[in-house]
């Protein structure tokens, strides 16, 4: 088989600055939750401050992908994963932007001590965080049935939330005055559920680069 | 736009377990196809797959090259083109074609038009004049020579010479026109002028290309066939072709890593 070197390279240099944007969202994700549990304003600040450098690896990523289709002209496989990069990069972009989220909502706490562990939080993290080695492995080896598998962890992502909302409706019954935190950390769960919708619709992604076929495995 | 030409339009041309040799070269190797009316169909491959040779059978300009051997069926409309009791001129009236280079002959715009409806009889000047105009305008070149249709067909460019040999082989009344690489010596404009003439033409003809750019194969045409060592290895509505082909071997080579 012939190699286009320059296309070739085109194509790994998308592959690893998607590799790079997941290692980012995860860095961002993690240490978010670690500012939220040990109520570090100063840490949580510098999670928010990082962000821009996200929104420069998407941008890289349209770059190369735009000059790859205007000089390669490529077709069926080669232009899905452009098509695909394109797609990966704005769901990790969006993941990133929730990540941060979740740093805001640490500042906006001011310091205030989280009310309880956060275990189901943490779970619902660490599920996640699973979910995005599983898109970078899964696009790195076209893996379609790894894709469906992040469709199961969703599932499970989904029920966690559920729990979590039952759980902090109970405090605000139990006590009113702790209204503020309950409404942040619902918010911050919502955030986590929403990152893994976003990761959901990578695996969809992949499922399209390998077959061309679309699935809608957020259903 | 492919899927509905596929779905509405009828099969005009069946190709049915043709092989083709020159001499000992087995050229085509048992190509079954089917090529439906009034739609674009584009024959890719590299260089020597046979795209070319099969064009060449639609028209039976094979004939003509010395020990050329053809087994199996090739039939237009009903009607098997081998037999024995076809007239390979009239074959050659419904099937026109165009080629690589333009072919002008030595004469006036005018006569280049009309050389093949006189050739068929027709004598009457309104009526040739009428041939010519319309002709012209199918080919989208009538407004660039309606005023020096005396001039040699020389004097144009190599683009508007090949839309006069297009327009050349419309005045005939074809049904089908095969295209042989017919824009691979043009200019980048010219090309496209080409391109957008095929649009129009497919709503009355049954057009059939060659071609090396699969840039155009991808932009003008509804099915492709794409050919190798003179196999047909894939067939398919353009958009599928170029966008999930099945054949490992088609997706090396349209995506440009064949080798």
């Amino acid at each position: 088989m012939i190699k286009r070197r320059e296309f070739d390279t085109g194509l790994e240099e998308l592959s690893s600055l998607l590799q790079e944007m997941s290692a980012h969202v995860e860095h961002a994700l993690i240490e978010s939750l670690e500012s939220l549990k040990t109520s570090d304003i100063e840490r949580a600040k510098s999670i928010i401050a990082k962000d821009a450098e996200l929104n420069e690896l998407e941008n890289k990523i349209m770059d190369i992908g735009s000059r790859l289709i205007l000089t390669q002209q490529p077709v069926a496989k080669d232009l899905r994963r452009i098509l695909v990069s394109f797609r990966i990069s704005s769901d990790l972009e969006r993941m990133g932007d929730l990540s941060i989220d979740i740093a805001k909502v640490v500042v906006r706490m001011n310091g205030e001590p989280v009310m309880k562990p956060l275990i189901d939080i943490t779970r619902m993290v660490e599920i996640v965080q699973q979910m995005i080695a599983e898109s970078t492995k899964a696009y790195n080896e076209e893996n379609v049935d790894l894709a469906y598998k992040m469709a199961k962890d969703d599932d499970m992502v989904d029920q966690l939330y559920g729990q979590i909302i039952r759980e902090l409706m109970s405090f605000l019954v139990e006590d009113p005055h702790k209204a503020s935190q309950v409404m942040n950390l619902m918010f911050v769960g919502r955030y986590i559920e929403r990152i893994a919708d976003h990761a959901t619709n990578i695996g969809e992604s992949i499922v399209y680069l390998v077959t061309n076929e679309r699935p809608d495995l957020n259903s | 736009m492919s899927t509905a030409t596929q779905a509405a339009n009828q099969t005009l041309i069946h190709i049915e377990q043709l092989n083709l040799y020159y001499g000992t070269y087995h050229a085509l190797k048992n190509v079954n196809l089917t090529i439906p009316e009034k739609a674009v169909t584009a024959f890719i491959g590299p260089s020597g797959c046979g795209k070319s040779t099969l064009l060449r059978t639609l028209n039976r300009m094979n004939d003509m090259i010395d020990g050329t051997r053809i087994e199996g069926l090739v039939s237009m409309g009903g009607t098997d083109i081998y037999s024995s009791d076809v007239d390979v001129e009239t074959l050659r009236k419904k099937v026109g074609m165009v080629f690589q280079q333009p072919n002008p002959f030595p004469k006036s715009i005018y006569d280049n038009i009309a050389y093949g409806p006189r050739l068929h009889g027709i004598k009457s000047k309104s009526q040739l004049d009428e041939i010519v105009e319309q002709s012209l305008k199918q080919a989208v070149l009538w407004d660039e020579v309606k005023d020096y249709l005396k001039r040699s067909a020389f004097s144009l460019s190599g683009g508007q010479q090949q839309r006069l040999c297009i327009a050349r082989a419309l005045a005939v009344n074809p049904d089908v026109l095969l295209m042989d690489e017919a824009t691979s010596a043009l200019d980048p404009i010219s090309t496209l002028k080409i391109e957008e003439l095929v649009q129009e033409l497919k709503n009355k003809y049954t057009i059939v290309m060659v071609t090396h750019n699969m840039q155009q194969a991808a932009r003008t045409s509804d099915q492709t066939v794409f050919f190798l060592n003179g196999e047909m290895v894939e067939f398919d509505q353009t958009e599928t072709l170029f966008s999930n082909p099945s054949d490992k071997r088609t997706e090396d080579y349209i995506t440009g890593r064949f080798g």
